[in-house]
C-alpha cells in the first residue's frame, strides 16, 4: 500500500511491539526447529488451534453421547450415574405419538412440533423472497450495489437487536399498530400475546434477519449463468415468464439446493432473536429445540442436563444428515464441473 | 425525488426501443422501494423511539420526532404547568397554561398575567410541543446502570478472540497449506467436519468442560471456545495456498527461520484474507449471544448482547433505557455496514460464509 506517509507510520509504530513480541518467540521456536527439523515445525503451527479445537469442539461432542446417558443434576461427569438409554426412553415415551401432550416430555415434543413448522414455513417463504430478491437485483439497475446493500443490511444486526427491534414495533403502542391504526383505522392489537400471531412473527422477522444473505448466494448463482442464453431468448422473443421456467430455473437449481440445505441448517438451530421477541411464549407456542436444550440443561428449577444432552444429539443427527446431503450436492456439482 | 428515483432504478444497457414501463419494471420498483423501507425503516424506527421521554414512548398515536410537552412554571402555582395553545371565542389563539380540569372545562391562565383564570373548552386546547432528544437516555444507562461495564466486557471479547483467532487460524492454515506431512488431509477433514457442528449441539458438554477448567463466570470462557474457527482456518488456507512455495524456499536458503517465515513473509502476503476474517470475526462475537448467556452469570460480567436481553425480559421494562442501548449496541456493526459493506457482500457472493 502507498497511501500517505503518515498513517503507514502510525502503521509502522503500532506494529513496533507487535515486531518485538514475534522476535521474541522466535527464538525458542528456532531451538524447537533445531530439535524436530522443518518438517516438524507443522505440528508445531498446527498445535494451538487444533489444542482449542479437540478441549472445545471435538472433546464436548464425545462427552455428549456420555452425558446422555447419564443421570442427575450435577455438571461434573464424575458425580453423575450412568443410567443407560433412559433419557432417550425418556424423550420418546409417549401415550400416542400423534400427541405430543401425551408423551413424558411433551415440552420436547411441542419444541419438536414448532421447530419443524416453523423450518418449513421460513425457508420456503425466505427462499422465494430471496428468490425474488435475486432476480431483481440481478436485472440492469443503477446503482446495483446500493439495493444490494439495502437487502443485506439485517444480516448483519446482531440477533438480539432484531428480537428488540422488533419486539418494540409489535408491541401495542408499536408502529405496526400505529401504521394499522392510520391506514386501516383498526383499533390497537397486542401481536405478542396472540399464540398465531407470535407464531407468524417469528417466522416474518427471522426472514427479514437472514433473507438477504440467501439473496445474496443467488445472486452470484445468477450471475454464473452466461448471458448468451438471455440473448439467445430475447431475440426469439421469448415471454419473461418463459425465460425464467426455461433458463433461469434449471440453471439455478444445484445453487438453489445448496442454500435451501443451508437455510434448512440454520432454521433448525433457531434460537437467539426468538428468546428476545418473545421468550417461546405465550405458553409454549414458540418454544423452538434449542430453547428447550437450553432451558432443560441450564434454566428450569429442574435441571436435566443428561436429558438435554439426549435432545441436542437427537438435533445432531438432523443436522448431520442435512450436511451431509449438502455436501452429496457440493460433490455432484464439482464433478459435473469436472466434466 | 422523481428524478432520483429514475436514476436509481434506470436500466442501463439493452435500449427496449423506446418502450415504457414493462409490467417487470414496475414489479422491481416496488420491490426494491418496499425493500428500502422494510429493511431500514424498523431500525431507524428504533434509532428515533431512542430519543423520546418515557412519555412520549406511552403515548398513541406516536410522533416520528421525538416531542415533549412544554410546561412553565408561573407565579403562584408550585408546581410546573401544561403549556396549551388555546382558541379563543374570538378565533384568536392564545399559549394558556392549564391549573386544572373540570369535566369538558379546562381553567387556564396566562403564565405573564396569572391573575385571570380562563375557561376554555377543552377541545378548543392542544399541547405545546417542542422538538427535544432525551439524551438522558442513553448518559443514565451508563452511569446508573452497568451499561459501561457491558461495553466493556463486549469491547474486550470482541477484540481478543478476534485477535486470538487470527494467530490461531493464520498458523494452522499455515501448516496446513505449505508443509506436507502424514494426518494432514485428516486434519483438514476433521477442522471441515466441525463446521456442522453448532453451539447448540454441544453446549452442554461444553459448559461442563469451562466449569472443571474454572472458566465459569469468566470472559474468558466466552472467548475461548468459539477461537478455533473452522471457516477461519478454510479462507486463510485457500488464500495461503496461491502464495508461491519459491518464495519460502527462497526464505529457507537465506537461513529464515520458519517463524520467521511465518510472520515476515506468509502473513503480510494473507494481509486480505486476514482482513476479511478480522471483519467476520468482529461481527461475529459482537453479535453472540447464546454462549455467553450460558458462561456468565454475574451482572458485571454481561457482555452488551446478555445485559439487553436480561434487562428487556424484565417486568417493568425501561424501554427508553433499552432503545438507547440497542442502539449503542447496533453501532459498530452499523459502521461495519457503512464503510466495509461492499467488502463483505461481494465476499459473501465469493465464498458462501457468513
Amino acid at each position: 500500500m502507498s497511501t500517505a506517509s503518515s498513517p503507514s507510520r502510525l502503521g509502522a509504530l503500532l506494529m513496533t511491539p507487535v515486531h518485538f513480541v514475534m522476535r521474541l518467540i522466535d527464538a525458542p521456536v528456532r531451538g524447537l526447529q533445531k530439535a524436530t527439523g522443518i518438517g516438524g515445525m507443522a505440528a508445531f503451527f498446527l498445535a494451538p488451534n487444533m489444542l482449542i479445537f479437540g478441549i472445545f469442539v471435538l472433546l464436548p461432542l464425545v462427552i455428549n453421547f456420555v452425558y446422555s446417558m447419564t443421570g442427575g443434576t450435577a455438571f461434573f461427569l464424575s458425580e453423575r450415574q450412568f443410567v443407560g438409554a433412559d433419557q432417550y426412553a425418556r424423550l420418546f415415551t409417549c401415550g400416542s405419538y400423534l400427541d405430543p401432550m401425551s408423551c413424558q416430555e411433551d415440552a420436547f415434543w411441542t419444541a419438536v412440533g414448532n421447530t419443524f413448522w416453523f423450518v418449513i414455513l421460513q425457508v420456503a417463504l425466505m427462499i422465494v423472497t430471496a428468490l425474488i430478491t435475486a432476480l431483481i437485483l440481478n436485472r440492469d439497475l443503477a446503482a446495483r450495489s446500493f439495493w444490494r446493500a439495502v437487502f443485506f443490511f439485517p444480516v448483519l444486526l446482531s440477533p438480539v437487536v432484531v428480537g428488540l427491534i422488533w419486539k418494540w414495533i409489535l408491541q401495542r403502542q408499536g408502529l405496526l399498530n400505529f401504521i394499522l391504526y392510520e391506514f386501516g383505522g383498526t383499533e390497537p392489537y397486542t401481536w405478542l400475546t396472540d399464540r398465531n400471531w407470535t407464531f407468524a412473527a417469528t417466522i416474518g422477522v427471522s426472514i427479514w434477519a437472514h433473507m438477504g444473505f440467501y439473496a445474496l448466494i443467488l445472486l452470484a448463482g445468477l450471475q454464473a449463468i452466461p448471458k448468451d442464453l438471455y440473448e439467445a431468448a430475447e431475440m426469439d422473443g421469448t415471454r419473461p415468464a418463459r425465460v425464467f421456467w426455461r433458463i433461469t430455473l434449471p440453471l439455478l437449481a444445484p445453487n438453489l439446493l445448496v442454500v435451501v440445505v443451508l437455510a434448512l441448517i440454520r432454521a433448525v438451530q433457531i434460537f437467539d432473536e426468538v428468546y428476545v421477541l418473545t421468550g417461546g411464549g405465550p405458553g409454549t407456542s414458540t418454544l423452538y429445540l434449542t430453547q428447550y436444550i437450553y432451558e432443560t440443561g441450564f434454566a428450569s428449577a429442574l435441571r436435566n442436563p443428561g436429558l438435554a444432552a439426549a435432545a441436542s444429539i437427537l438435533m445432531g443427527v438432523v443436522l448431520v444428515v442435512l450436511t451431509l446431503f449438502q455436501l452429496g450436492i457440493g460433490r455432484k456439482q464439482e464433478n459435473k464441473g469436472k466434466r | 425525488m422523481g428524478a432520483a428515483a429514475r436514476f436509481l432504478l434506470r436500466r442501463q444497457g439493452v435500449n427496449k426501443g423506446g418502450r415504457g414501463w414493462h409490467w417487470t419494471d414496475v414489479v422491481t420498483w416496488i420491490w426494491l422501494v418496499g425493500g428500502l423501507i422494510i429493511m431500514f425503516g424498523p431500525a431507524v424506527w428504533l434509532a428515533f423511539s431512542s430519543f423520546k421521554t418515557p412519555a412520549a414512548l406511552a403515548e398513541f398515536p406516536p410522533s416520528i420526532l421525538p416531542y415533549v410537552t412544554s410546561q412553565a412554571t408561573v407565579e403562584g402555582y408550585d408546581k410546573p404547568l401544561q403549556l396549551y395553545d388555546a382558541k379563543m371565542p374570538d378565533g384568536s389563539t392564545r399559549v394558556l397554561a392549564e391549573v386544572r380540569r373540570i369535566g369538558l372545562v379546562s381553567q387556564m391562565v396566562d403564565p405573564q398575567a396569572p391573575g385571570e383564570i380562563v375557561r376554555v373548552n377543552m377541545n378548543d386546547r392542544t399541547p405545546v410541543r417542542t422538538l427535544s432528544f432525551a439524551t438522558s437516555n442513553y448518559t443514565e444507562p451508563f452511569v446508573h446502570f452497568d451499561f459501561l461495564r457491558y461495553l466493556w466486557n463486549s469491547v474486550f471479547v470482541t477484540v481478543v478472540a478476534t485477535l486470538i483467532t487470527l494467530v490461531v487460524n493464520s498458523m494452522a492454515a499455515f501448516a496446513l497449506s505449505k508443509y506436507e506431512f502424514r494426518g494432514r488431509s485428516a486434519a483438514m477433514l476433521i477442522i471441515l467436519a466441525t463446521l456442522m457442528v453448532p453451539l447448540s449441539v454441544i453446549m452442554v458438554p461444553l459448559y461442563s468442560i469451562i466449569s472443571s477448567l474454572g472458566l465459569f463466570n469468566s470472559l474468558w470462557g466466552v472467548i475461548l471456545p468459539t477461537v478455533a474457527t473452522p471457516t477461519g482456518v478454510f479462507i486463510l488456507r485457500q488464500y495461503m495456498l496461491t502464495i508461491p512455495d519459491e518464495l519460502i524456499d527462497a526464505a529457507r536458503m537465506d537461513k529464515a527461520s520458519e517463524w520467521q517465515i511465518y510472520w515476515r513473509i506468509v502473513l503480510p502476503l494473507t494481509a486480505p484474507a486476514l482482513a476479511v476474517l478480522a471483519i467476520f470475526s468482529v461481527v461475529w462475537r459482537w453479535n453472540d449471544f447464546l454462549w455467553p448467556l450460558i458462561v456468565l452469570s454475574r451482572r458485571e460480567l454481561y457482555t452488551l448482547q446478555v445485559g439487553l436481553s436480561i434487562y428487556s425480559g424484565e417486568l417493568n421494562v425501561q424501554w427508553h433505557f433499552i432503545l438507547a442501548m440497542t442502539v449503542v449496541t447496533m453501532i459498530p456493526v452499523v459502521l461495519v455496514f457503512i464503510f466495509l459493506q461492499r467488502f463483505i457482500t461481494t465476499g459473501i457472493a465469493g465464498t458462501g460464509l457468513k
